[in-house]
């Protein structure tokens, strides 16, 4: 067993080492720039897009549709900024979801701010838009729909494919963030009917600080970063070619073992989740239990708070992580919790756990061992659990 | 979890083998502050003998790290003491006994500070007693000043 036994695999993965070996040369002996014209630049442009062919293949895109950039957090904004500029005078409105990652809510918030409105779309108890809801929501202004691939915290898969094709039938561009399920669930743009899409590089084994945005052709969109001529003049600044050549080999992996790896990891998900609901009581998982990401566990135990539980997990060499306030450095526990109709004190006590292939049943059981344990632990100085064992007793004896 | 990583040695230890958990059968005073929307609730039991003086202190914490590690050096100062001394244990005693508390967590040291004079407030209420300078507990302890503190 490793010293630590990894299981935040949504916060960020390990970059393989087929990725760190392909991204070597990259920096010391390919270290041209692309955009030169001599040789040795030729060849470093040629594997730059060698990897734009892997990622276009790998989603059903062309090439061109293929736009490098920073990271997840920089193609939502360039994605709904980029909309909202260059759509702006065909109309202001804009429709997302309350439970999208903070990349997506903080930039409608901010244009909100600059004239724009925006409608965040409630969710059911699993997390999941209503397609009816979206269909009441659009306006004759609406201009862009983005909703999430599947939600980094509680792993609900969107249904894409319906969101999209009711945003296309009132003319209405549909951007989803792919971020957490780029390289572990299928994703075709075309037949999903995706116009634009934001994927990271760190998420699945490759480097972080690298990312793209898919933009289907003929999709108007303004840069977020002006500057040279990088990237067909859509996204400025010297290409990252480590981290694109890192994105394109992760890509390359990621597509050859999707299908097994995601049946590995489901299997044990669903292991890590019986055993959990068979032998931790009041305890509730987030999320639905068939749509949901490959890797994803995310549970509430009732009576304790997230972040007591983090702590002791790590004591006991177990990465995970909590939506509960103290962690978000915030008072209100996680959005997306509070979103699903979680009560906050439930919300409190919340725990991610999100595997990798390279996880193994032992070190699953070991993790649920401890969690007993643990959660025993904090209900046994837990006011809360002290009154609801009170409660119990007197409704018992009643009875 | 940023904030976590900053805890001091004294937080953790007070964490990790909390002090006086647990409950007082028919104790002199018992309090309750805090709420679970926010995510720390404090219960403090104390016994107090005939002379005033709190022979036995526990508690049990709904909270993150620095709620537990509060609340266990809370029961430790106020051992021991008379009520009047207990009642002038400040949540600044309990964190520099901790040595220190991160910025956002400073909330939950005056979470322990109250649930202390809510158990005397509930002790002077059962024995029909005034004790000086200790007013109504608030059940819920104002955030904005939590944010005050966190600015100075």
């Amino acid at each position: 067993m490793n010293e630590f036994i990894y299981l935040d695999n949504a916060a960020t993965t390990r970059v393989k080492s087929e990725v760190f070996a392909a991204m070597q040369p990259y920096f010391e002996a390919q270290y041209a720039n692309p955009a030169s014209s001599y040789r040795i630049a030729g060849e470093v442009n040629a594997a730059v897009e060698n990897a734009r062919h892997t990622i276009a293949a790998f989603i059903g895109a062309q090439e061109r549709e293929i736009y490098f950039t920073g990271g997840g957090s920089e193609s939502d904004n360039w994605a709904i900024k980029g909309v909202a500029s260059a759509l702006g005078s065909k109309g202001k409105h804009i429709i997302t979801s309350k439970i999208e990652h903070h990349a997506v809510l903080r930039t409608c918030e901010y244009l909100e701010k600059h004239g724009y409105a925006v409608t965040y779309l409630d969710v059911d108890d699993k997390g999941f838009v209503n397609p009816e809801q979206l269909e009441a929501a659009i306006r004759p202004e609406t201009i862009l729909v983005s909703i999430m691939f599947a939600n980094n915290e509680i792993g609900t898969i969107e249904p894409v494919r319906e969101l999209a094709r009711i945003a296309h039938a009132h003319g209405v561009l549909f951007h989803t963030d792919a971020v957490q399920a780029y390289g572990h669930v299928p994703i075709d743009v075309r037949a999903l009917g995706i116009d634009l899409m934001s994927v990271s590089g760190h998420k699945l084994n490759g480097p972080k600080g690298i990312g793209f945005l898919y933009i289907r052709n003929d999709v108007k969109i303004d840069p977020l970063i002006h500057g040279g001529s990088q990237e067909r003049g859509k996204r400025a600044g010297t290409s990252n070619v480590p981290g694109i050549i890192g994105l394109g080999q992760a890509t390359e992996l990621a597509a050859a073992t999707l299908e097994e790896r995601a049946d590995y990891e489901r299997a044990l998900r669903d292991h890590l989740i019986a055993r959990v609901e068979q032998e931790i009581p009041y305890v509730r998982l987030n999320g639905d239990r068939t749509q949901r990401l490959p890797n994803n566990t995310s549970f509430c135990f009732r009576f304790i708070e997230g972040e007591s539980l983090l702590i002791l997990l790590n004591q006991a060499g177990i990465c995970g992580s909590s939506g509960s306030a103290c962690t978000s450095g915030s008072l209100d526990p996680s959005h997306v919790l509070l979103a699903i109709g979680l009560p906050h004190e439930i919300a409190h006590g919340s725990l991610r756990l999100t595997l990798s292939e390279e996880n193994t049943q032992e070190e699953i059981d070991y993790t649920v061992d401890q969690l007993k344990k643990i959660v025993e632990r904090l209900r046994a100085m837990s006011p809360l659990y002290e009154d609801f064992v009170t409660v119990q007793s007197l409704t018992g004896l009643n009875s | 979890m940023s904030q976590v990583t900053e805890y001091s040695d004294k937080v953790m230890d007070h964490f990790m083998n909390p002090r006086n958990v647990g409950e007082i059968e028919n104790a002199s005073g018992v309090g309750t502050v805090g709420n679970a929307k926010c995510g720390d609730i404090m219960r403090m039991y104390l016994d107090i003998d005939e002379n005033g003086v709190v022979r036995e202190a526990k508690f049990k914490t709904f909270g993150c790290g620095a709620a537990v590690a509060t609340s266990s050096m809370a029961t430790e100062l106020v051992r021991g003491k008379t009520v009047q001394e207990a009642l002038s244990v400040t949540n600044q005693a309990v964190m520099e006994a901790l040595d220190g508390l991160p910025k956002v967590k400073i909330h939950c040291s005056l979470l322990a500070e109250e649930a202390i004079h809510a158990a005397l407030w509930d002790y002077a209420e059962k024995n029909h007693l005034t004790i000086d300078g200790l007013k109504p507990p608030v059940n819920d302890i104002d955030e904005t000043e939590a944010f005050y503190e966190m600015e100075r």
